[in-house]
């Protein structure tokens, strides 16, 4: 088994390299909806998938990856909203790990938003 | 339904979280010669009255304000219930609430407890202002892991969040689960 010894030895290596990585008005803000309407629908996955991405990309200091409650869309979860400074709100439905991928390549790094994966489209496929 | 107990566990936690709780204690105790699951979520948060907490059970009661119903603890009161098991909340105003759900572990309507070590890394990761205290136990064999510990190696200025960090505890949840039930699928 592993042991926090471990956890020392992590400690060790990074004392000195690390500044505080305080979160600032410049970083790009993305919320999971996790409460029991996200939870129940897989948003669990989608936030792993989500932050884990961001930190082997070494991207943690550009996008902050947080968790909200109830949006109030629950039909529409798993729900992933990005608030990028300066700019409106866009807010992702139906949620998988996959989907959520392809909006960090596409949106977070290309900077396009992924129009068929937003509330609108799911709004207006619906109508 | 949750399809897994590990996500109704994740469920009430969030609950703990948002009534401002600084301390919550998840525990997942396997018994098979007994034939039972118990969870408890225990926390420190702002506490209900009995009527609150009578609430709580009610899935048309909710305090939150985007959307009218709360089905939360109904879910867990019947995954649990559902197995021949039992279900009680404890709640006192500005203590604290302690929700513990007992499963009949071989009942055929019991769901899997499903990915816990995930679950309560994402507690863990994402809400670092928050000392959690998980154990595990099957059998006689225990594994608990205290974030109050991590912090202690870590000091305060490393966070959870930092790869190298959040990937040792990921491993260490799965090692010592492991350790405990010798990779028994619960």
């Amino acid at each position: 088994m592993k042991s926090l010894e471990e956890l020392r030895a992590i400690r060790a290596k990074m004392q000195g390299r690390v500044g505080v990585r305080a979160e600032n008005e410049k970083q790009t803000r993305v919320v999971v909806g996790m409460a029991t309407c996200g939870i129940a629908s897989g948003a669990r996955p989608v936030l792993t998938a989500l932050s884990d991405a961001v930190q082997e990309q070494g991207l943690s200091d550009k996008i902050n990856v947080t968790q909200t409650g109830c949006i109030g869309l629950c039909q529409y979860e798993p729900i992933v909203e990005v608030m990028e400074p300066g700019k409106e709100k866009v807010t992702y439905v139906k949620m998988t790990p996959e989907k959520a991928l392809e909006v960090l390549r596409l949106h977070l790094l290309g900077g396009q938003v992924v129009a068929k994966y937003t509330l609108s489209a799911a709004q207006d496929k619906t109508q | 339904m949750m399809p897994e107990i590990s996500l109704n566990i994740l469920d009430v936690a969030e609950n703990s979280i948002r009534a401002q709780a600084t301390f919550v204690a998840v525990t997942v105790d396997v018994q098979p010669e007994e034939d039972i699951m118990t969870v408890t979520i225990g926390d420190n948060g702002r506490g209900m009255t009995p009527e609150e907490a009578a609430n709580a059970e009610d899935p048309f009661f909710t305090t939150r304000t985007t959307r009218k119903v709360g089905l939360g603890i109904p879910f867990f009161r019947q995954a649990a219930e559902g197995t021949g098991g039992s279900f009680r909340i404890d709640s006192e105003k500005g203590k604290g609430t302690t929700v513990k759900a007992v499963f009949g572990l071989s009942h055929i309507d019991r769901m899997p407890l499903g990915d816990i070590s995930s679950v309560i890394y994402t507690l863990i990761v994402f809400n670092e202002q928050i000392r959690f205290r998980y154990t595990y136990t099957y059998a006689e064999k225990s594994f608990v892991l205290d974030t109050l510990e991590l912090r202690e190696i870590l000091g305060d200025d490393i966070s959870l969040r930092e790869p190298e960090v959040s990937a040792f505890i990921k491993e260490y949840l799965e090692s010592g689960k492991k350790e405990a039930d010798g990779g028994t699928d619960v």
